[in-house]
């Protein structure tokens, strides 16, 4: 089982697919080593929110997670 | 049940929602409305509304319940579409009931406000040349700063 990661609004489109797996265990370097080009530009804006598991992490720099997590990456939301 | 709080997938009928709501909530006086639909602009052929399901109807619920504490109301209603929508098309319905109308219209311009800035939906249109992601609005965070 790897991790999942979930990609949102316009990170689907830089993702080229609306999710991906990636092996575990997984911090925030690992992440970014796992995203290529402006995906992980876009993902490195502080605007850009991390939810682990259904949570939004505080600090994304902070992120752990192991095989059979779910990582949803957050753009800016463009409102309801 | 004070809160009735949907994520809808396909088109709803803003009569149905509001009469059910006020059948609901009968010793209310009065009952604030507001719709936002899919602004009617030059080109826009689609707008289609994405969301993640571990995240945006649970926010829908939180923000009911902060309406609730905030507000002295009967019930809450928010029911919102996902999906793909047609110009003219309903988005969102938001509807307060309450003994008194200040309360009503207050709440359901506070929710509104909130799912403006706030709730976890990602928006892009359709135009002859293609689907554009809409960015946020300055102005929707400009609105939620008022109550804060």
């Amino acid at each position: 089982m790897a991790i999942k990661l979930v990609f949102l609004g316009k990170l689907a489109d830089l993702a080229g697919s609306p999710e991906m797996e990636v092996e575990g265990p997984l911090d925030w370097d690992g992440l970014l080593a796992a995203l290529h080009g402006p995906l992980g530009a876009a993902v490195q804006e502080q605007r850009t929110r991390l939810a682990l598991n259904g949570q939004v992490i505080a600090d994304k720099n902070a992120l752990t997670a192991q095989d059979g997590d779910e990582i949803a990456l957050l753009p800016p939301v463009s409102g309801g | 049940m004070a809160r009735d709080i949907r994520l809808l997938e396909k088109v709803f009928s803003l009569g149905k929602a509001l009469d059910g709501f006020a059948l609901a909530h009968p010793q209310a006086g009065g009952i604030a409305s507001f719709v936002g639909k899919v602004r009617p602009d030059d080109g826009v052929e689609a707008l289609e509304l994405s969301h993640y399901p571990p995240l945006t109807l649970p926010g829908m619920e939180a923000l009911a319940d902060e309406v609730l504490a905030r507000w002295s109301l009967d019930g809450i209603l928010i029911h919102h579409r996902t999906g793909t929508l047609r110009p003219g098309a309903p988005i969102v319905l938001v509807a307060a009931a309450a003994r008194h109308r200040r309360a009503a219209f207050e709440a359901a311009d506070f929710a509104m406000d909130n799912l403006k800035s706030d709730a976890w939906f990602w928006k892009r249109e359709r135009r002859a040349d293609g689907w554009h992601w809409i960015e946020p609005r300055a102005q929707d965070h400009a609105d939620l700063e008022r109550w804060r």
